[in-house]
């Protein structure tokens, strides 16, 4: 079995044995148990009342407000998850036995990186399914474009868990933890600045959220999957928090996929060269 | 192929406000049992990382098995415990072997074959699977020893192997190393258990304050000077001059030197170093010609510990 493979097994073992894939499968679970119910008793009640018009905005709207759950919730576990990844590694100084090995220092980042990509994505697809699923077995309803848009999500997962590990590989676990939601604060409130900037039609604001979002991409990826998300008369009016003014262009995306890689090759390289 | 396992030459490590290494210079032959001896903080545990690469040096250069120190492929050939041992403990201590077996890209079957016989020479089959977290300290060094030799290395770096072991614990690994000897393979010891190093090592280098200060071929009795405790009574100052003809009177450990000797004994007891054995009957006759009653003539080899006191010094405080 190839290094990479052999460590990101022993990664995704230890996911395993800590119950950390425990933990978020029966928090997912309730997570999607609640929103069934809460979906059961919306649609009811927009089936028995609301125009065609209504029905599909608010089930839009439901169904955008558990991806936006889904994503947070992703978020977090991007973040958390690899944050001590490296850093508790070097702290404990069990590194030191691994890298003693015949390994390449890549290969102990890009081996901790793929069991976390995986287990992130995974969690992410199983969670935004679920919502869809819901969606479309309770409400009838399948949002537009999801194959487009929860790509994007992905790649926004992608990019946490690269900034979470590449953090690792310099910083202590607590200050990682502290700069990777740091950054996407930073990433959150420029978007926000950004999409009121452009609603009240303020150049400097929407150059700072653009600014924001080159610094951190990762939520201009939702804002972007959220807009495809939705049918255009929703995205014209922009009548629910998830109907972005400004839309972020899919340059952003390749940004942020650019963003990742590199990243992850910068973290390599200075891992590569520091002391153990 | 060259013939030494390891060599450096002026290797150097200064961190941001600190010179850890200043300048190491040594070469340890292939199949040698080698003792890296020095105080806490001479370098001994920074030097042996930059040989492992996982520190890179400032200056200097040095090899392993003849390639230059970095090289992954060297690394295969490497066996390695640090110090205070410590790994995922929710790991089993089989799974653990496993791991690191399979790090090397050693083939499962012949993996398989030995885990089992390391985990029964360093006697861990019984809790073979019992989780890390639930071994002993000792246990731990253990399953790290078993570790670091899983790629059947040619060369070992052990760092304080017997820290935290039992008085059993330490003649398990002291038969190790032996058996690593018998071998063929060569054993880099870092360790300030001096009793263990005497025991195990072929060699010694004393490092302090980062540098080589003294190589020592152990059991290398011709190439000592002999020392002598001569306990006696009176010691008078004539007497004492008397004996500084043959060789050199030591100053005194604690307690020996010019002390009455302790309980029944009789006379006062010094220690001094002679040329060789052949004094030792002029000796006795000269201090029986005077008169002097002669208690006890014993001839010693200077322990390591003593080595280490006067090499390293006592202007060095405990670290």
């Amino acid at each position: 079995m190839p290094r990479i493979l052999v460590l990101a097994h022993l990664t995704l073992h230890e996911a395993l044995r800590r119950r950390v894939l425990l933990a978020a499968l029966i928090g997912g679970g309730a997570f999607l148990i609640l929103y069934g119910v809460g979906f059961h008793f919306i649609a009811r009640d927009v089936g028995k009342h609301a125009t065609l018009l209504e029905r599909r905005i608010a089930l839009t709207a439901i169904t955008l407000a558990g991806l936006y759950a889904v994503n947070l919730l992703s978020v977090m576990s991007a973040v958390l998850l690899p944050v001590d990844a490296l850093s508790g590694e070097i702290g404990t100084g069990s590194i030191q036995t691994l890298a003693a090995k015949p390994v390449r220092r890549s290969e102990i980042v890009l081996g901790k990186w793929l069991a976390y990509v995986i287990v992130v994505l995974g969690y992410l697809t199983v969670m935004a399914g679920g919502v869809l699923t819901i969606a479309a077995v309770i409400g009838k309803f399948t949002p537009p474009n999801p194959t487009a848009a929860i790509p994007l999500m992905l790649v926004e997962m992608l990019l946490l868990v690269s900034v979470s590990i590449a953090g690792g590989t310099r910083l202590s676990t607590v200050t990682n933890g502290m700069a990777a939601f740091g950054l996407y604060g930073i990433a959150f409130i420029g978007n926000w600045v950004e999409q009121i900037g452009t609603f009240v039609d303020n150049v400097a604001a929407r150059n700072v959220g653009t600014v924001a979002s080159l610094i951190m991409p990762a939520e201009s990826l939702w804002q972007r999957a959220a807009w495809l998300m939705q049918p255009t008369i929703m995205r014209e009016l922009q009548i629910t928090p998830f109907s972005p003014a400004s839309v972020p262009s899919p340059a952003m995306v390749w940004w942020a996929a650019g963003y990742t890689v590199v990243l992850l090759v910068v973290a390599i390289r200075g891992f590569s060269k520091r002391g153990l | 192929m060259s013939g030494l396992a390891v060599e450096t030459h002026g290797l150097r490590k200064r961190f941001a406000t600190k010179l850890a290494v200043a300048d190491l210079s040594l070469s340890v032959k292939r199949g040698e049992v080698f003792g890296f001896l020095g105080p806490n903080g001479a370098g001994k545990t920074t030097s042996l990382k930059m040989l492992l690469g996982l520190v890179p040096p400032t200056a200097g250069r040095a090899s392993l098995l003849g390639k230059p120190i970095g090289d992954r492929n060297t690394r295969a050939r490497v066996g390695f415990l640090p110090e205070h041992f410590r790994f995922q403990d929710w790991l089993t201590g089989r799974e653990l072997l496993r791991f690191h077996g399979r790090l090397h890209g050693i083939p499962e079957r012949t993996l398989t074959q030995r885990s089992e016989m390391l985990l029964e020479r360093v006697k861990l089959t019984e809790a073979a699977d019992r989780k890390l977290r639930e071994y002993s300290k000792g246990m731990l060094q253990r399953v790290g020893l078993a570790q670091a030799l899983i790629n059947e290395p040619e060369l070992v770096f052990l760092d304080e192997p017997t820290s935290g072991l039992d008085p059993l614990g330490r003649l398990l690994v002291r038969d190790i190393i032996h058996e690593l000897r018998g071998r063929g393979v060569t054993v880099f010891l870092n360790s300030h258990l001096l009793g263990e190093v005497e025991a195990t090592c072929d060699r010694v280098t004393f490092v302090k304050a980062g540098r080589t200060v003294h190589d020592l071929t152990l059991g290398d009795a011709a190439a000592e000077k002999v020392e002598v405790d001569v306990r006696v009574s009176p010691l008078d100052a004539a007497t004492r001059e008397g004996l500084a003809k043959f060789g050199e009177v030591l100053p005194g450990m604690p307690g020996e030197d010019g002390v009455e000797a302790a309980g029944a004994t009789a006379g006062t007891r010094l220690r001094m170093r002679i040329a060789d054995e052949e004094s030792l009957p002029e000796i006795a006759r000269w201090l029986v010609s005077r008169g002097v009653s002669l208690y006890e003539l014993k001839p010693a080899r200077k322990s390591l510990e003593r080595w280490f006191l006067e090499v390293i010094g006592d202007d060095q405080g405990p670290g």
